[in-house]
């Protein structure tokens, strides 16, 4: 569940404990008892709630009153130990922070569906192996501080801000859900993937830290690291902290070539030039000249290589309706071409990058407006601003 | 059979602080918990952490607001070493990278909390908790090679050798159903707290008392259980925390007719008096009729009084829980609380140094009693607590390890505990379910062990408490497997709290006088003369069945008198 779709309508009346209406919910659960010998199967529960009630507490129901033996992770009940990560008919989420009218309003057959989260091997039921995916990419990014010696005598005195903006990152509860659904993961299982490199913008966006540097270059000479990406969104859409990994990702790639100058082995900050200059050039990005762009020229021996490479993703994203045949091979120009050019201009004349994020409010905040659904990507794709990218919608309905 | 100097039960701020502090002494750690480090219910701590921190402040007067808060029942020498060790222990974490909230100087911003005589409290958003405790486990990820951590292990026993020394425990592996004893030199509790023996709750699931209940069958005394912290800002709709941190911020308290009624109890500190005030005047305008919402069972926090700049950027957490789980915009409309359970005061008595009763025991963090919060907690000192008393607890471990030979630990109780699981899983499905005796012993809890509590209440919790010990012998679960048996563990669970209640209501009913979150309706005064001092439960005798057995224990007094308490 996305955080903007949680939003109830706020002009109800509050919810007091046990004073609503009673609806019936029907659960289906994927369970897996791996001593069992058989293959995973579902299993139907009906429980009776109030309808803003979580999904976790129509699960515990279940199991207090039913099934003492369904498996699921979890404590606090508010979205705040990451305990409960599944998938909640097709979405990860967790299920502590998913109401069951919400749940239910996504369900195509009037029934909630649960299952454990993808990309993660399944212990039982809805518990999966996180130590064996999640924990082990968290490793991979030297996940402490390394702060220059000798330590101050007191505290670092460091910029007001600086803090701020990486709490977003530290906001992270290692809940898994943007694992679950992480498109190049799906594809590469050795992409580091947005929560551990969410964690690694914690450190390189951290004044107090010693070796940004060193990170940048190894995350982005990884053949796995920040430049496997794919833009897709999803670990942003299922993010229940606003951490937006993937803008965290586009952070790190920003800092590592326009601040640090890292030419890594994987084209990656080529190819974010190339992509500036599609955008700068025709208004969009022009998908087949992309490739040859980034490898330094339709002829350079690497780029054949690298269109081999990306076969299986653009096959992915074909499979998933993310791109349209059409669209992947016919190139249009984005008929605004002079308001691109404006912002353009207006961002390379800026002093600094403006680095927006969850924790950082200008003074002069738009009240929250009507329609609160509107998805992160719509807003987000329709602003030409880069630094848009790094202020997610709960800023403005908050 | 895995064998170390120390080791320790319990993964959140206390366990994780005494585990690198162990480690950093040089010792061989091991570290097990129920569930994975990060999800300890540690990681809800929103508010912040309190230290003397500016210029102007002075750790004695921390200290003062401390006893004061305490209500005179905290233990002065303990009280002291936890308020001049703060500012070093808040610098140790900003520099292995807590991210702490700055001031426009740079330097660490501090908010007012509840109780405190000027602003001390480091923060980070209303997630300090969780910061801090990703952050110490950012740095356990760093000691890999030196501390050995267990994850989604759950301990059953703590092992005695003949000389009644602690040599290790016997725990479970959750993901497999094995069995193992561990073995060491020392162990430290770090459990955490029982809030989960009321209903509701602001505690996690996992804060079943499960170290309390341990350590008291080991032979160990509880101290101070009858001291439980009902928090004055709990939402209405679930039970879920709204943090001190929003009074602190400026949030005002109303009751139905829009009175901020703390003028009343406290004209000076309002709605930050400590937590025991505020919640007995909210309990006092429901009690009377001033409450709002459709059962009349709430007051308001209004939070519209705050900047929305400032909200936004250090309570966004509670924007969200008001949004998410009570359908509110904070920022736009006050919003329905009343005091809930969140804290236990008492626990297993220890020393400055984490030392228990039983050798080679300690105990550090909630789960632990040492006594520093007495009567009542203040706002942002539990934290401080699991981390200084956590990183004392494995310094002493550590440097006692270092003296002596790995003692010796049999398999007898492995036997035990492996044949009781099998037991329980056996039972015909004849009882009653365990979840329905959790369900009727929370609520009961709540009902008689609350703000305000008097002797006919108490004595019936007392019985309620008694009926389901018998009844929780027979109660049966469904889950017969191996593989993440999450239904024995509640079995065991049940088992553990319904000790810590037992402890709770004898307590309760022993003290005949009001003081801290201790409140009686037929004995409303504070009474120095007759109840200056500590009480501690323990067990009388060995077995499951042996009853409690009440004792007094001296309060240390260093240099502040006890003295009329008003905010
Ligand atoms: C919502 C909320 C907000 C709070 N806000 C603040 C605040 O702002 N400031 C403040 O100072 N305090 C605050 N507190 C209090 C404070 O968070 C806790 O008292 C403190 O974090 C307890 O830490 P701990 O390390 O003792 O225990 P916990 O963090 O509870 O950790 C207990 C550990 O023991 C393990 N464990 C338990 N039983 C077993 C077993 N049988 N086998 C193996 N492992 C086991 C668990 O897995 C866990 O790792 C708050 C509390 C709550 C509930
Ligand atoms: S945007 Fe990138 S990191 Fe996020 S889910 Fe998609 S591919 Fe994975
Ligand atoms: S980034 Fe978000 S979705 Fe991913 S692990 Fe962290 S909190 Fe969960
Ligand atoms: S139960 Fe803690 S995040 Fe859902």
């Amino acid at each position: 569940m996305s955080t903007t779709e949680s939003t109830p309508n706020t002009t109800e009346e509050p919810w007091h404990g046990g004073a609503e209406g009673l609806e019936s919910f029907t659960l289906r659960l994927r369970r897996y008892d791996p001593e069992s010998g058989k293959a995973p199967y579902f299993e139907e529960f009906v429980v009776e709630m109030e309808p803003h009630r979580s999904v976790l507490d129509a699960i515990l129901t279940a199991k207090n009153d039913e099934d003492g033996s369904i498996g699921i992770r979890c404590s606090c009940r508010a979205a705040i130990c990451g305990s409960c990560g599944t998938r909640i008919n097709d979405k990860p989420g967790l299920a502590c922070h998913t109401h069951l009218s919400d749940a239910l309003a996504r369900s195509k057959d009037g029934k909630i569906t649960v299952e454990p989260m993808g990309n993660m091997p399944v212990i039982k039921d809805l518990i999966v192996d996180m130590d064996a995916v999640h924990w082990k990419k968290q490793q991979r990014v030297t996940p402490w501080l390394l702060p220059a010696e000798p330590l101050p005598e007191k505290e670092h005195i460091v910029p007001r801000e600086a803090m701020v903006d990486v709490t977003q990152s530290m906001a992270c509860i290692q809940c898994g859900a943007c694992v679950s659904d992480c498109l190049s993961m799906e594809v590469d299982p050795l992409f580091i993937g947005p929560a551990a490199l969410a964690k690694a913008y914690r450190f390189v966006g951290d004044p107090r830290d010693d070796k940004h540097a060193q990170r940048l270059d190894d995350l982005a000479n990884d053949p796995h690291g920040i430049y496997d990406c794919t833009h897709c969104f999803k670990c942003i859409e299922a993010c229940p902290k606003g951490v937006a990994p993937m803008n965290q990702i586009m952070r790190l790639r920003r800092i590592a070539s326009a601040d640090h100058s890292i030419e890594d082995v994987n084209d990656g900050s080529r190819h974010e030039h190339a992509l500036v200059n599609h955008v700068k050039k025709w208004g969009t990005l022009n998908e087949a000249q992309l490739v040859p762009d980034s490898k330094g020229g339709k002829f350079h021996p690497r780029t054949a290589k690298e269109m081999v490479a990306s076969l299986s993703v653009i096959a992915t994203a074909l499979l998933r309706r993310k791109v349209t045949p059409k669209s992947a091979l016919i190139h249009h120009k984005n008929p605004n071409q002079s308001e691109i050019k404006r912002i353009y201009q207006e961002i390379g004349a800026r002093e600094e990058r403006l680095e927006l994020n969850l924790y950082i409010t200008q003074p002069d905040e738009p009240e929250a407006p009507d329609d609160q659904d509107a998805s992160h990507e719509a807003q987000v794709k329709t602003t030409g601003d880069q630094s848009a990218v790094n202020k997610p919608v709960t800023n403005r309905e908050a | 059979m895995p064998a170390h100097d120390v080791l320790i039960i319990g993964a959140g701020l206390a366990g994780q602080r005494a585990a690198l502090a162990a480690a950093d002494a040089g010792a061989s750690v091991a570290i097990l918990s129920k569930v994975h480090p990060v999800r300890s219910h540690s990681v809800a701590a929103a508010g912040g952490i309190n230290a003397a921190i500016n210029p102007d402040d002075d750790w004695r007067s921390h200290a003062f607001d401390t006893v004061k808060g305490s209500d005179y029942l905290g233990d002065q020498d303990a009280i002291e070493i936890m308020c001049s060790e703060a500012p070093g222990e808040i610098m140790h974490l900003e520099h292995i990278g807590v991210t702490f909230h700055r001031n426009d100087t740079g330097h660490l911003d501090l908010r007012a909390f509840g109780g405190a005589s000027m602003k001390r409290t480091a923060y980070v958003a209303d997630i300090t908790g969780q910061a801090i405790l990703h952050v110490l486990y950012e740095q356990l990820m760093k000691y890999s090679d030196r501390v050995d951590r267990y994850e989604e292990w759950f301990n059953t026993s703590l092992l005695k050798d003949d000389s009644g020394r602690c040599v290790g425990c016997v725990a479970r592996n959750i993901r497999t159903g094995e069995m193992r004893t561990f073995n060491a030199k020392s162990t430290i509790l770090a459990t955490g707290g029982v809030g989960q023996a009321f209903k509701p709750t602001t505690n996690g699931l996992i804060c079943t008392g499960d170290g309390m209940s341990l350590a008291y069958r080991a032979g160990a005394r509880l101290m101070d259980m009858e001291m439980i912290q009902y928090h004055p800002t709990t939402m209405t709709a679930n039970g879920f925390l709204i943090t001190e941190g929003a009074r602190g911020e400026g949030a005002h308290l109303l009751n139905a007719a829009g009175e901020r009624f703390m003028e009343k109890d406290a004209p000076n500190k309002m709605e930050l008096a400590s937590r025991d005030v505020v919640s007995r005047a909210e309990q006092r305008e429901i009690n009377e009729g001033r409450g709002t919402g459709p059962l009349k069972d709430s007051v308001l926090l209004d939070v519209t009084v705050v900047p929305k700049n400032r909200v936004l950027e250090a309570l966004r957490e509670i924007v969200n829980l008001g949004r998410d789980f009570a359908g509110i915009d904070i920022t736009k409309e006050p919003i329905p609380v009343r005091p809930g359970q969140h804290y236990t005061m008492g626990g297993v008595k220890t020393d400055v140094n984490g030392e228990t009763d039983v050798p080679g025991l300690y105990a550090a963090g909630e789960v632990a009693c040492v006594s520093v919060h007495g009567g009542n907690r203040l706002g942002a000192n539990s934290l401080l607590d699991t981390l200084i008393f956590g990183k004392r607890s494995g310094q002493h471990a550590a440097a006692v390890a270092g003296e002596m030979q790995m003692p010796k630990v049999s398999d007898a109780q492995l036997r035990d505990d492996t044949r009781h699981i099998q037991d329980i899983i056996n039972r015909p499905k004849t009882g009653r379910r365990i979840s329905e005796i959790k369900e009727e012993l929370g609520v009961s809890m709540n009902q008689y062990c609350a703000v305000f509590r008097d002797e006919e209440g108490m004595t019936k919790g007392k019985e309620i408490v008694t009926r389901l010990q018998e009844e929780a012998k027979t109660a049966y679960i469904d889950d017969a497997g191996t593989v993440f048996n999450q239904d024995v563990l509640g079995a065991l669970e049940l088992g553990f709290m319904l000790d810590c209640s037992e402890a709770i209501v004898t307590a309760a009913l022993e003290r005949k006088e009001s003081r801290g979150a201790h409140s009686r309706t037929d004995y409303t005064e504070r009474n120095d003369e007759d109840w200056l001092f500590h009480l501690t439960v323990s067990q009388d005798g060995e077995g499951a069945d042996a009853p409690a057995k009440l004792d007094k224990a001296p309060i240390t007094f260093t240099q502040w008198e006890p003295m009329e308490r008003t905010y």
